[in-house]
C-alpha cells in the first residue's frame, strides 16, 4: 500500500471523529458512539488473534470483565485513582492470559478454544458468586468517571473524544504491528505452522504474545466500559458476549483492522435501531456466523471485496495470484 | 447420625448427572473421531431432544413414543447440520468449523426460544415418582432409569463399533479417512452417520434428564459445555474416556456443591477442564497421539 493512501485513511478517521464531535448534539448518540468505540477496541484485539494468528478465544468476555471489575472495584470500593486502576486491570488480564496461554498454545488445534471457554465461564461464575468483592448478580454501583487533569470526563461527549482518540491510537498500533516483522511472523503461522517454524519463527511464543495483546485490548475496553456506564454487572461478561465478539470479527472480516471497526459498529447499532431485534438477537448472530463462515470464510466484508476483486481482474483478463 | 449419609446421596445424584454428561461426551467423541471437528452444537441436541419429547408427549401421552420420536427428530437435525452447514464449507480449517458449530448452537437455541418460549416444561418420570430408600439415601426411579439406560446405550454403542460392519467402517474412517476410502468405505456417509449417532445420543440424554430438571430452551448450553469438559477430561474420542470423564465430573460436581458451595458448582467442570488441559491434555485414558 502506498504511504499516501495509508495516510489518507488516518486523516479521514481523525476528520470523521472530529466532524461528528462538532455536528452531533445529542447525548444519546454519543453514548452509542462510545459503545461502538469500546466494542471496536475488543474486536480489533480479537481479530489480531483470530484473523491473523488463526487462534480462537471463546472467552474473551472474561478479559473485558477482568478489566471492568478491576477498575470498578479499585475505584468504587477502594477509592483508587482510575488511571492506576486501569493499569492494574491491564496487569491482571495480561497475567491471566499469559498463564492460560503458556500451556494452551504449546499444543496445536483446539486447545486455546477449550481453555478460554473454560476460563470465561469460571470468571463469569466468580463475578456472580464473590459477592463481597463484586456485588454479585446485582452488580457493582458507584464507579466514578474518568478524569484528565482539570477535566472530569463525566459526560458522554467528553468520553467520546477519549475513547475515539484511544481507538485511533490502537488502530494505528495494530496496523503497524501487523505490518511489522512480528506481524509477518503471525501471518506465516496462520498459513502453515510447520513452514513458519522451519523459517525460525518461535510459533508458540508468537501466538502467546498475540493472545496477551488481545487480552490487554479487551481489558482496556473493560476499564473504559466501567467508567462509561458507572455500573457493571456479570451479565455483560457472559459466554454469549464472547460469541457476540466473535460474530463482530466474522462480520467485519478476518484479518481486517478496519473491518473490525465496521463489525463492531453494525452489531452495536443494529440492536438499538430495531427493538424487535432483541428477541431474534441470538438467531441473527448464529445465522451470521454460519452463513459467513460457510460461504465467505474470510469474513463478510473481506469476502465481498475478494469477489469484487476477482470479477474486476477477470474482466481485465488478468490472472488471480 | 452417620457422617457418610450425605456422601451416599451426593454419590447418587453425582452418578446420575455424570451418566448424562457421559452420553453427551460420547457424542462429542464420535464426531471428533470421524472428522476431528468439535461440534459445539452438541448441547443443543440435548435440549432439542428434551423439548421434542415433551411436545410429542403433550400430543400423544406415551413415553416410549415421546422418547423414540424425540430421538428421531434430533437425529434428523444432526444429519441436516452435517449436510447443510459443514459439508459445503470450502475452507475446512479448524477455526472455520469451530465458528460454524458455535453459530449452529446459537441459532438452534434461538429457534427453540421462538418455538417453545422461555418457560420450563415438565416431562413425567418414566415409572412413577415414589422414591425408595437405600440406607440413609433416597433414590428416585428416574435415577435408576438414567443409570440403567446409559449402561444399555454405552454397551450398544460398543457392540455397534466392535461387531457391525458399519461400526467397523466408521472406526476405519476415524483411523485414516484416505485409507478407508481406498478400501471402498463411503467416508462421507460415515461422517454423516457419526452426526446422526451423536445427535441421537444427545437427544437421549436430554429426554432422560428432563423428568428431573424440566425442559427449557437454554438448558443445552451448560449441559453441552459440561459434556464437552467430560470428553476432554476422559480423553476425547475414547468411549471409555467419555464414560469415565462424565462420571468423574458428575461426582466431583456433586461433592463440591454439597461440601463446599453450591454457587460454584458449575465452575467445577471448567476447573477440571483447565487442570486436565494443562497437566494431561490427552485426558485420563487417552494415549499419546
Amino acid at each position: 500500500m502506498k504511504l499516501s493512501s495509508l495516510l489518507n485513511r488516518w486523516v479521514l478517521f481523525a476528520a470523521a471523529v472530529l466532524i461528528l464531535a462538532a455536528l452531533v448534539d445529542n447525548e444519546y448518540y454519543y453514548t452509542l458512539f462510545n459503545f461502538i468505540g469500546i466494542h471496536a477496541l475488543l474486536v480489533v484485539g480479537l481479530n489480531l488473534l483470530l484473523g491473523y494468528a488463526g487462534q480462537i478465544s471463546l472467552g474473551h468476555a472474561a478479559f473485558f470483565g477482568l478489566g471492568a471489575y478491576t477498575s470498578g472495584i479499585l475505584t468504587a470500593t477502594w477509592g483508587a485513582n482510575p488511571w492506576l486502576a486501569l493499569l492494574a486491570g491491564l496487569a491482571v488480564s495480561g497475567v491471566a492470559a499469559w498463564l492460560i496461554g503458556i500451556p494452551a498454545l504449546k499444543l496445536r488445534g483446539y486447545y486455546l478454544a477449550m481453555a478460554t471457554l473454560g476460563f470465561g465461564i469460571i470468571v463469569y461464575i466468580v463475578f456472580n458468586e464473590a459477592q463481597a468483592l463484586t456485588g454479585g448478580p446485582s452488580g457493582l454501583h458507584g464507579i466514578p468517571p474518568l478524569s484528565l487533569p482539570g477535566l472530569s470526563l463525566n459526560t458522554p461527549r467528553r468520553l467520546y473524544l477519549l475513547i475515539w482518540v484511544t481507538l485511533g491510537l490502537i488502530l494505528a498500533l495494530s496496523a503497524n504491528l501487523v505490518d511489522s516483522r512480528f506481524g509477518r511472523a503471525i501471518r506465516a503461522l496462520h498459513d502453515t505452522e510447520t513452514a513458519a517454524q522451519s523459517l525460525g519463527v518461535d510459533t508458540a511464543r508468537v501466538k502467546l504474545q498475540v493472545f496477551v495483546w488481545s487480552a490487554l485490548y479487551a481489558s482496556l475496553a473493560g476499564s473504559y466500559y466501567a467508567h462509561t456506564l458507572n455500573f457493571i454487572a456479570p451479565a455483560s461478561f457472559n459466554f454469549m458476549f464472547s460469541i457476540k465478539l466473535v460474530t463482530m470479527v466474522v462480520l467485519g472480516g478476518m484479518a481486517s483492522i478496519w473491518g473490525s471497526l465496521l463489525g463492531a459498529a453494525v452489531l452495536t447499532v443494529l440492536p438499538e435501531l430495531l427493538t424487535v431485534f432483541h428477541d431474534y438477537e441470538v438467531i441473527v448472530f448464529g445465522a451470521i456466523l454460519m452463513v459467513v463462515m460457510i460461504f465467505l470464510p474470510r469474513g463478510l466484508v473481506r469476502g465481498l471485496l475478494d469477489l469484487w476483486e476477482f470479477r474486476r481482474v477477470k474482466k481485465e483478463g488478468g490472472i488471480i495470484a | 447420625m452417620d457422617p457418610f449419609a450425605p456422601l451416599l446421596q451426593f454419590l447418587i445424584s453425582g452418578l446420575t448427572n455424570g451418566a448424562i454428561y457421559a452420553l453427551i461426551a460420547l457424542g462429542f467423541g464420535i464426531i471428533y473421531n470421524t472428522t476431528t471437528i468439535i461440534n459445539f452444537a452438541q448441547g443443543e441436541m440435548v435440549m432439542l431432544g428434551a423439548m421434542c419429547a415433551i411436545s410429542i408427549y403433550h400430543l400423544v401421552p406415551s413415553l416410549p413414543l415421546a422418547f423414540l420420536g424425540g430421538v428421531a427428530v434430533v437425529a434428523l437435525v444432526g444429519s441436516a447440520l452435517e449436510r447443510l452447514a459443514l459439508r459445503p464449507v470450502k475452507d475446512p480449517s479448524p477455526i472455520t468449523l469451530i465458528i460454524i458449530t458455535v453459530g449452529a448452537a446459537v441459532l438452534l437455541k434461538g429457534v427453540a426460544m421462538l418455538l417453545w418460549g422461555k418457560e420450563a416444561y415438565p416431562l413425567p418420570p418414566f415409572s412413577g415418582a415414589a422414591p425408595f430408600h437405600l440406607g440413609p439415601a433416597t433414590i428416585l426411579p428416574q435415577n435408576l432409569w438414567v443409570l440403567g439406560l446409559t449402561v444399555v446405550l454405552v454397551a450398544a454403542l460398543e457392540a455397534f463399533f466392535r461387531l457391525t460392519l458399519v461400526g467397523k467402517a466408521m472406526r476405519a474412517v476415524s483411523y485414516n479417512p484416505r485409507a478407508a476410502r481406498l478400501v471402498g468405505i463411503a467416508a462421507g456417509r460415515m461422517v454423516q452417520l457419526s452426526f446422526v449417532v451423536s445427535a441421537a445420543l444427545g437427544a437421549g440424554a436430554g429426554i432422560l434428564i428432563a423428568p428431573l430438571t424440566l425442559g427449557v430452551y437454554d438448558m443445552g448450553t451448560m449441559l453441552g459445555l459440561k459434556g464437552f469438559s467430560a470428553a476432554i477430561i476422559g480423553g476425547l474420542g475414547s468411549l471409555l474416556g467419555g464414560v469415565l470423564g462424565g462420571l468423574v465430573l458428575g461426582v466431583a460436581e456433586a461433592l463440591a456443591s454439597g461440601l463446599i458451595s453450591s454457587g460454584y458448582r458449575d465452575a467445577v467442570a471448567f476447573l477440571l477442564l483447565l487442570l486436565v488441559l494443562f497437566l494431561r491434555p490427552q485426558g485420563l485414558v487417552g494415549g499419546d497421539k
